[in-house]
């Protein structure tokens, strides 16, 4: 396999998995095998969107983030968290609240990322206004979009909003904020406080920038844990005074469905769900739908609040950041300022993303002949299949196992049925053929013709 | 590589499905997705324009290392004069297909803007044959 172009914040853990196959199933880009008996992704066609981690029955998925106590290498720590971490904790328990406890658990400056919203707004407003741009701009918020355009729908790429988002705005914030305070660049870490998988590929390593100012990303879950833990321990340390926790109402609901396409100018349509996006891009890459000036496409059902590291439902979460901004309205919306409107012009030179990449992985070969000749094969060797996509050859459907056969990664005998054939015509014995199967299924896995678990031996 | 797909006249829900298949298949040879953009937007329009006029279709799609060749073939009321119909916001189609949101007029000129090659045939009372080609390389 070639190098992967990207720093992937999936993985699976071997001795975890017990090769079930629910993630291959539910990959939107067919990027999951199973190969002696565990889940393998393939680096290239992940777009990190997290939904083999949602299906996943025994949790073998991880997220590869960085560990808490990395915070404390650095002198000044800040915690750049999203409005929908607010969002987890009970009505109870108060923004201020939170705000005052990520203090108390180790951070030495809170932010929260929405806060740069309306500069971001404003910065959309005025790259709609050139109107040579490709339309619909795609919004560049949700990661596994951007990377979802790359890989399935390359001729799209320039529809991509060429700004950053705002926890980049709010990154690189507070990192001048801080350095012009007097304060070594050094000493500086600045955490994200991450809700999915696809926000930790795009720190490590960003499409359209060339290294993030985020030091790392913690595990919105775990901090969530840490923090409610916290507070219900009590004793809360009074010396620590919370900042302002005001935002405007579309700051706080940006992330959410609709946060962003309500915000903008012309016909804007919003669309969640990795799978709705697929349907939608479908249409307009093939200019089935046009006129549409602004699309707001998220990975997860009602945005950020779906994450796959919420801890809570998503629906609760929704619902608890629409009555912050109903408490927000009763106080008369007055919004303590940040100072980030100080640096509007620094950071809106900042925003603007480089060129956005096809990284088209679908294709049999590079070169074009060759890659005829293979689809050919591809095409006899389908018709041989039962067609049927049982998924026991270790591949999502028939045709992807035909693929993967001309692409020299898989064999025709890795077909249950093809194997019978064989069988039957006494061209393999029964040795070869439970050989294949554990190749794909693991080693004894299969056991007088039941599937068993591999450590049942 | 020879592909064949059947449209059927007044079947909207899956105008579109023989672009998609094409798209996807070009994808896999590795054409450029700018050529590829272009191939699918004009099979789409040439497609629906079976679904809205004609009573049914054959698609041929011919792929090789220098061109795309699609031909169109359908049974249906033809075209009486072909100049007319490649005038921008000229349409044929019904109030019915009109209002489904499709025959806005821009068939024809669409197809051809995105075509390096269009030839449209018609006999009245038979039926149209659009052949489209784009070439994979600069000619
Ligand atoms: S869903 Fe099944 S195959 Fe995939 S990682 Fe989890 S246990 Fe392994
Ligand atoms: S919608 Fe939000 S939480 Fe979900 S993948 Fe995109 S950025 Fe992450």
């Amino acid at each position: 396999m070639d190098a992967p172009f990207f720093f992937h914040a999936l993985k699976v853990n071997e001795e975890v998995c017990i090769g079930c196959s629910h993630c291959m199933n539910a990959c939107p880009t067919e990027a999951i095998r199973i190969w002696r008996g565990k889940a393998v992704i393939d680096e290239n066609q992940c777009i990190d969107c997290g939904e083999c981690h949602r299906v996943c029955p025994v949790n073998a998925i991880y997220v590869d983030q960085d560990e808490f106590d990395t915070i404390f290498n650095y002198k000044y720590r800040v915690a750049l968290f999203p409005s929908v971490f607010i969002g987890q904790f009970p009505d109870e328990i108060k923004a201020s609240q939170v705000y005052k406890t990520l203090l108390e658990i180790g951070f030495t400056h809170v932010y929260e990322v929405e806060r740069a919203v309306e500069i971001l707004n404003e910065s959309i407003l005025e790259y709609q206004e050139d109107t040579s741009r490709e339309h619909p701009i795609i919004s560049s918020f949700c990661p596994a979009i951007i990377r979802l355009v790359q890989v399935k729908f390359p001729s799209l790429v320039d529809n991509i909003l060429k700004l950053g988002t705002p926890s980049d705005i709010a990154a690189q914030f507070y990192k001048k904020k801080l350095i012009d305070k007097g304060i070594a660049k050094e000493d500086i870490g600045i955490f994200y406080i991450t809700p999915c998988a696809a926000k930790i590929a795009a720190i490590k390593s960003p499409v359209g920038e060339e290294k993030s100012v985020v030091s790392g990303a913690i595990n919105l879950n775990n901090l969530y844990n840490r923090v409610y833990r916290k507070i219900k321990e009590g004793n809360p340390d009074n010396t620590i005074e919370a900042e302002p926790t005001e935002l405007y109402d579309f700051e706080i609901l940006w992330t959410l469905t609709k946060g962003e396409s309500s915000r903008v100018n012309g016909r804007a349509l919003a669309i969640d769900g990795i799978h709705n996006a697929m349907e939608f891009l479908e249409k307009v890459e093939n200019e089935e739908v046009t006129g549409i000036d602004f699309l707001e496409c998220r990975a997860c059902h009602e945005g950020c609040a779906g994450g796959i590291l919420n801890p809570q439902n998503r629906f609760l979460i929704v619902e608890r950041m629409q009555d912050r901004v109903a408490r927000n309205r009763e106080k008369g919306g007055n919004i303590t300022p940040s100072g980030i409107n100080n640096y509007k012009e620094y950071l809106k030179r900042k925003l603007p993303l480089g060129e956005v990449v096809p990284r088209s992985m679908m294709m049999l070969d590079t070169n074009m002949a060759e890659a005829m000749k293979k689809m050919k094969l591809a095409q006899k060797i389908e018709t041989q299949l039962p067609g049927i996509d049982c998924g026991a050859c270790g591949a999502p459907t028939c045709r992807a196992l035909s693929e993967d056969i001309v692409k020299g990664n898989a064999s025709l005998s890795h077909c249950v049925f093809v194997q019978k054939v064989l069988m039957k015509n006494g061209e393999i014995n029964m040795d070869t053929a439970f050989a294949i199967i554990d190749k794909i299924w693991g080693e004894q896995r299969v056991v007088r013709g039941s599937l068993k678990k591999n450590n049942e031996i | 590589m020879d592909f064949i797909f059947n449209i059927e006249g007044g079947d909207f829900t899956n105008a579109g499905f023989a672009s998609s298949e094409v798209k996807k298949i070009l994808k896999k040879l590795n054409v450029d997705p700018k050529i590829t953009r272009r191939v699918v937007v004009a099979l789409y329009e040439a497609e629906v324009n079976v679904v809205a006029h004609a009573y049914r279709g054959v698609i041929h799609v011919d792929i090789d290392t220098d061109h795309i060749g699609i031909v169109l073939d359908d049974e249906g009321p033809g075209i009486s004069s072909i100049e007319q119909a490649m005038q921008e916001g000229f349409s044929t189609a019904s109030p019915k297909v009109r209002e489904m949101g499709f025959g806005a007029g821009m068939g024809l000129p669409n197809i051809s803007k995105n075509a390096d090659v269009l030839n449209i045939t018609s006999e009245v009372g038979k039926g149209t044959k659009v052949e489209i080609i784009t070439y994979l390389k600069p000619q």
